[in-house]
C-alpha cells in the first residue's frame, strides 16, 4: 500500500487576501485623495510632486516583494515544500510588477522636472536591472515543465539576482558619480507625511493580498501539475 | 587526479576536438566589433573613444554562444547524467566547465583585441594590465554564465533565456569591465584602474563562491 500522504500543496482558503486587497485600495483612495487635494502645493515644483504620494510607497513596497521573494527562495531551497515555491513565484511577480510601476512613474515625474524620461541615476539604474532579472527568472518558470526543476532552479536564479543588486547598485553609482539626490521622509516636511504614510500602508495591504490571492493560482497549478495518475477509487476501478 | 582537474582535462579536451566552433565564435565576435562602428558612423575619434565598449560588448555576446555550447554536447546522448553518474561531487563537473568557458572566453577576448586596436585605434602600451582585465572580466562572465547554461540547456526556448538571464546579471562586469578597459586606452589621470579593478575582482569571487554553492541544487533531481 502505497503512503497516504499527498504530496500536492493544499492552497489556503478564506477571505483575507480580499480583505487585504479592498483594506489596500481603500487607504489608496484616501491617501492619494488627501495627497491630490489636500495637501499643500510643493514649492518648487508644484503639483508634479504629488506622484510622490504613490511612487515612494511603490518603490518601497517594491523592494519589499523582491525581499520577501529572496526569503521564499532560501526557504524553498533549504527546506524545501510547494508552498514556498508557489510564493515565490508570487512574490517576484507582484515585485516585478511594482518595480515596472516604479520606472513609469519615475519617468513621468522626471520628464516635467528634470528635462528628461531617464536618467542613469544609481537608483533609476539598480531598478531598471532588477526588473529584468526579476523578470527573466520569471520567463525561466514558464520554460521549465518540471515542477521540481522549476523550484529549484528560480530559486537558485533569484538568491543570484538578490546578491548581485549591492553590486548593481555600487557598480552604476560609480560609473555615474553625478546622481541626484534623491528624498527621503527626512527632506520631505511634515505637512507631506500623512498621505505618504496612508499610501504606504495601502499599497503595503494591497501587495500583500495580491501575493495571497497569487500564491494561491500558484498552488492550484502546482497541484494540477504534481496530480499523480491517482488511483481511481475502489468502486470506480471494479466499473471499469 | 582530483576530479576538478580531471573535470577541466575534459571540457579542454571537447573545446580542442571541435576548435572549429571557437573559431566561428571568434569570428563572430569580431563581426560583431565590426558592426558596432556601423551605429556610430566613421568618426574615428567617437570610434576610438567607445571602442572599449564595442569590445565588451562583442564578448558577452559571443559568451552566450561559448557557454550555450558547453552544455549542448553534454545534453547528447544524456551525457550529461552519466557525469552525474560518477563518485565526484557536481560542484567539480561545475568547476571544470566554468575554467574551460573562462579559458576560452579570455582567449576569444585576446582574439578580438588586435581586432579592436585596428578598427578603432585603440591601441595601448599597458598590455599586461589589459590581459589582466581580460581573465577578470571573462571570469565574471564565465561563472554565472556556466551555471545558468546548466539550467537553459535542459529548459524549453534556452537560445533565448540564456542572454534574457545573464545580461541583467554581469552589468556591474560589463561596466568595470569597459571602465578600465578605456581607462587603459585613453589614460588614466585620475587613477582610477584600481578601484573598478577591485570592483571587478569582487564580482568574480561572490558569484564563483555563490555558483559553486549553488551548482549542486541546480542538477540534482
Amino acid at each position: 500500500m502505497e503512503s497516504a500522504v499527498d504530496p500536492r500543496p493544499t492552497p489556503a482558503e478564506g477571505s483575507i487576501p480580499y480583505l487585504l486587497i479592498g483594506l489596500g485600495l481603500a487607504l489608496l483612495l484616501w491617501g492619494s485623495g488627501w495627497g491630490l487635494f489636500v495637501a499643500p502645493q510643493e514649492s518648487y515644483m508644484g503639483d508634479v510632486q504629488r506622484i510622490m504620494y504613490v511612487h515612494v510607497p511603490t518603490a518601497w513596497n517594491a523592494m519589499l516583494a523582491l525581499t520577501f521573494a529572496f526569503a521564499c527562495a532560501m526557504v524553498s531551497l533549504l527546506r524545501g515544500g510547494w508552498k514556498w515555491d508557489a510564493r515565490l513565484e508570487a512574490a517576484m511577480e507582484v515585485g516585478v510588477t511594482l518595480a515596472v510601476l516604479l520606472c513609469i512613474q519615475g519617468s513621468l515625474w522626471a520628464k516635467p522636472t528634470w528635462g528628461v524620461w531617464w536618467d542613469w541615476d544609481p537608483r533609476l539604474t539598480t531598478t531598471a536591472v532588477m526588473v529584468f532579472a526579476f523578470a527573466a527568472i520569471l520567463a525561466l518558470r514558464r520554460f521549465v515543465d518540471d515542477p521540481v526543476r522549476r523550484a529549484a532552479w528560480s530559486a537558485v536564479a533569484a538568491i543570484i539576482a538578490f546578491a548581485d543588486v549591492p553590486i548593481v547598485y555600487f557598480s552604476v553609482r560609480w560609473w555615474n558619480s553625478l546622481h541626484q539626490l534623491q528624498s527621503s521622509p527626512e527632506t520631505v516636511s511634515r505637512a507631506f507625511h500623512w498621505p505618504l504614510r496612508i499610501n504606504a500602508f495601502g499599497v503595503l495591504f494591497l501587495m500583500s493580498g495580491l501575493i495571497a490571492l497569487r500564491a494561491r493560482v500558484a498552488e492550484l497549478r502546482l497541484r494540477d501539475e504534481l496530480g499523480p495518475p491517482l488511483p481511481l477509487p475502489a468502486a470506480a476501478q471494479g466499473g471499469l | 587526479m582530483s576530479p576538478v582537474v580531471a573535470a577541466i582535462r575534459k571540457d579542454l579536451l571537447l573545446q580542442w576536438r571541435t576548435r572549429a566552433q571557437v573559431l566561428a565564435i571568434f569570428v563572430f565576435g569580431a563581426s560583431a566589433l565590426l558592426l558596432f562602428s556601423f551605429a556610430i558612423g566613421p568618426d574615428a575619434e567617437a570610434l576610438r573613444l567607445h571602442a572599449a565598449g564595442f569590445l565588451w560588448l562583442a564578448l558577452l555576446l559571443s559568451s552566450t554562444l561559448t557557454l550555450a555550447e558547453s552544455f549542448q554536447s553534454e545534453m547528447e546522448q544524456r551525457a550529461f547524467e552519466g557525469l552525474l553518474l560518477l563518485p565526484a561531487s557536481p560542484r567539480a563537473l561545475y568547476y571544470g566547465k566554468a575554467i574551460a568557458n573562462w579559458l576560452q572566453l579570455t582567449l576569444v577576448g585576446a582574439g578580438l583585441v588586435p581586432f579592436m586596436v585596428v578598427l578603432y585605434d585603440a591601441g595601448t602600451t599597458r598590455l599586461l594590465g589589459l590581459a589582466g582585465i581580460l581573465v577578470l572580466g571573462a571570469a565574471g562572465l564565465s561563472a554565472p554564465g556556466t551555471l545558468y547554461a546548466a539550467m537553459t540547456a535542459q529548459a524549453r526556448a534556452r537560445q533565448t533565456l540564456l542572454p534574457l538571464l545573464l545580461f541583467p546579471l554581469v552589468v556591474p562586469v560589463l561596466l568595470s569591465a569597459v571602465k578600465a578597459t578605456s581607462l587603459l586606452i585613453l589614460g588614466d589621470p585620475m587613477g582610477q584602474l584600481r578601484p573598478w579593478t577591485l570592483l571587478l575582482a569582487c564580482f568574480d569571487l561572490i558569484h564563483w563562491a555563490l555558483c559553486g554553492l549553488l551548482f549542486d541544487r541546480v542538477v540534482e533531481d
